[in-house]
């Protein structure tokens, strides 16, 4: 037990700053992610197919290409045109375009599933596209994109794990390097369960948003049937 | 410079609304023919006929949530969705659209209220953000319209706790509070358990004798249709067959298909 | 950035190389396996004593949680000594990692089915197993279906990261080639075309295939 303690205290360090780099790539990219699914979430669900059409395209084109490549094309192909950008901004970069494509899929989903029946009641009380969408669809479709966004925020925190591919000493580069003097089953046992922490984390922080948006649409959370019901709006569970 | 006939201003003495040459067609199926009626102003109309006759229809292309294949509607004597311009039929511009929607209000079948709002909420947010209302202002005509409803004590709940009828009550305070020249009644109880009816339809029978908000009624009811209405137009395949008062239509119609449906559902 | 045909036409016959015979393999046989290992874990999430079913799901959220460049990592440190190919625990690791994804779509296949099937089961006396194979996995399948497909294109836009344990798939070998010429762009393009090649079009068939599955 003190020899483990021992090596803890001389791994800490070291898993920090890996920690650091991991959390700023991930917090970085979910922000950067969760504007790109908005704007793009809003431009795909346009009547005008001027709006659309671009907006599926970029949505299509980011979905398609696989994150690494994504991030050794801004990483590798970007400074040859003069475009000298530190690992740090590349990494939010490729994580915010790759996710927040994927979350405007969710984002689309979830305002389209909103019930018609709503969009007419606005119509019916004369209410402008504006009003409309910051306060009655928006409110309603952000308890049903939730769970969504909640699964997405999970793979791009794992997704920070490509920071090696571009020299960056993130959690998953420390646990690979400390195995050689602390050993592997610890060194990877540290960086499995820091990862886990970090997501169960803001999993549960997502969560709490999800009860609350939900409530506020009035579905009890303490009650299993209302949950059931706002996943089956939702097209979840 | 539009024209002056292109004015959204009411023309004295002009019907509520004028059905003029109405034609939707969903895909290749026709609900509404070239129809033509008007519905004076304060009168209460009700469209009566065998489902999938087109009453339905008629209440959304007045709101506009259906577009029209062909024809006009005129709201006081103006065009709605589409004015005749150099022999052409044109589309209004969506801001006057709107202009002239805010003269109608609609409750529907399934209440539709806001589910992120309380009963109030529901209430004040369209004359506090559409009609630029002060929230107090809001607030107070609010509660005269939930005790109006019988409702004055559910302001701060929330809509998922309340019954069928007093939800569809709450919906109806709501489309009131923005004061409609016109009100689109569109099966309205046809979602409500029946011991719940009773109270949505008094508190439209009160509607109907304390204020003169002209009725487009589309309803199963036929004792309510026969109580509020001045008029009932009876309906079959989206043509009007027959016109008449209530005590009329439902003691004495004279068409044969009136008389067999009105069999079927007294 | 300028464009080198010459380039493109070196690199392209080793990126579908490499592309053929690593990362189409890996996402074939490893969509498979986690398909399999994921309909395993359904039935033993619902069926095993309460105990064992909490303990396998917390294994599940451990492995579903973090990351694949790091189990990749922590397999390949564990076997490097025996003579384990890297590839096989590319294999095994992207197999187990997606299989916890399709447990939940199976999940979500399984409870969408009415109870009255189970209950009608039960009024023919019919046995437990033959109630999964006859009735309940034939229903749940046709749901299920599309959300395993979308999981096997995350699988294979996932596979880059196989270059943690050097296994030589197409990002490896645009690298590769990027650093022996200092031409990345033709490399890289090609390589994200080939992907969007490959990846949209399954993705608009399982669209396809949840419309239709949807419809009846």
């Amino acid at each position: 037990m003190d020899a483990f303690l021992d090596d803890l205290s001389t791994a800490a360090p070291r898993f920090w700053d890996g920690l650091v780099v991991t959390l700023q790539l991930g917090l970085g990219g979910a922000a950067v992610a969760f504007v790109i699914a908005v704007a793009l979430g809003l431009l795909t669900l346009s009547p005008n197919s001027w709006l659309r059409a671009p907006g599926r395209m970029v949505v299509e084109f980011f979905r398609g290409t696989s994150l690494v490549v994504q991030l050794f094309f801004f990483f590798f192909v970007l400074p040859q045109i003069g475009l000298e950008l530190d690992p740090i901004p590349v990494g939010i970069a490729a994580l915010g375009l790759n996710y927040g494509a994927y979350g405007a899929e969710v984002v689309r989903g979830s305002l389209a599933a909103v019930p018609k029946a709503q969009w007419e009641a606005t119509t019916a009380l004369s209410m402008g596209s504006v009003q409309r969408m910051a306060r009655i669809i928006w409110p309603q479709a952000w308890a049903l994109m939730l769970p969504g966004l909640n699964n997405l925020l999970v793979m791009l925190v794992k997704g920070t794990a490509l920071a090696s591919f571009i020299f960056l000493h993130d959690v998953t580069f420390v646990a690979d390097d400390l195995r050689r003097t602390m050993g592997k089953l610890f060194s990877f046992g540290i960086g499995f369960a820091i990862y886990y922490a970090l997501n169960q984390l803001l999993s549960s922080g997502m969560r709490i948003l999800e009860l609350r948006a939900q409530r506020r649409l009035g579905l009890k959370p303490e009650s299993r049937k209302a949950t059931k019901r706002a996943e089956a709006v939702a097209g979840v569970g | 410079m539009p024209p002056t006939d292109e004015s959204l201003q009411p023309v004295p003495g002009a019907p509520a609304l004028t059905f003029e040459n109405v034609v939707k067609k969903f895909g290749d199926l026709t609900v509404l023919n070239d129809l033509n009626f008007e519905v004076e102003r304060g009168q209460r109309v009700t469209l009566i006929g065998p489902s999938g006759s087109g009453k339905t229809t008629i209440l959304r292309l007045v709101m506009t949530l259906e577009s029209l294949t062909g024809g006009y509607i005129h709201v006081d004597g103006v065009p709605l969705t589409h004015v005749e311009r150099g022999g052409k039929r044109v589309a209004r511009r969506h801001k006057d659209v709107a202009q002239l929607t805010r003269r109608i209000g609609m409750v529907f079948q399934q209440f539709n209220l806001f589910p992120n709002m309380t009963v109030i909420e529901n209430i004040i947010e369209a004359p506090v953000h559409v009609l630029g209302k002060s929230k107090e202002e809001a607030r107070t005509r609010g509660k005269e319209l939930l005790e109006q409803v019988g409702l004055g004590d559910k302001a701060d709940q929330h809509p998922s706790r309340l019954s069928g009828g007093q939800q569809q009550r709450v919906a109806i305070a709501r489309a009131l509070a923005m004061d409609p020249e016109i009100l689109l009644l569109d099966e309205v109880t046809s979602a409500l358990d029946p011991e719940l009816v009773g109270d949505v339809l008094q508190v439209l029978r009160d509607l109907a004798e304390n204020t003169d908000i002209t009725m487009l009624i589309v309803t199963h009811e036929m004792q309510f249709a026969q109580d509020v209405s001045d008029r009932v137009l009876m309906f079959d395949s989206g043509h009007i067959i027959e016109d008449a008062q209530p005590d009329v239509m439902f003691s004495n119609p004279t068409h044969e298909r009136t008389k067999e449906f009105l069999r079927a559902v007294l | 950035m300028n464009w080198s045909w010459d380039h493109a036409a070196a690199v392209l016959p080793e990126l579908l190389s490499a592309f053929l015979r690593v990362t189409l393999l890996v996402t074939i046989v490893s969509s498979i396996g986690a398909a399999v290992l994921g309909l395993v874990w359904a039935i033993v999430l619902r069926e095993a004593p309460k105990v064992v079913a909490a303990i396998i799901f917390r294994i599940l959220d451990i492995i579903r949680m973090t990351p694949i460049p790091l189990q990749l990592a922590a397999i390949w440190a564990f076997v490097i000594t025996t003579d384990v190919e890297a590839l096989t625990v590319g294999l095994i690791v992207y197999a187990v990692h997606y299989s916890t994804y399709m447990a939940e779509s199976y999940r979500a296949g399984i409870e969408s089915i009415r109870p009255g099937q189970w209950e009608a089961a039960t009024a023919l006396s019919m046995s437990k197993g033959r109630t999964w194979r006859a009735v309940i996995i034939p229903q749940a399948l046709r749901a299920t279906v599309p959300s395993l497909g979308n999981w096997a294109i995350a699988m294979f836009k996932d596979t880059p990261f196989l270059i943690m344990i050097s296994v030589p798939e197409m990002v490896t070998a645009a690298e590769k080639y990027g650093g022996s010429t200092f031409s990345y762009d033709e490399p890289f393009i090609l390589a994200g075309l080939i992907f969007l090649a490959a990846s949209y079009p399954t993705a608009v068939l399982m669209r396809k295939l949840e419309n239709r599955l949807a419809t009846y």
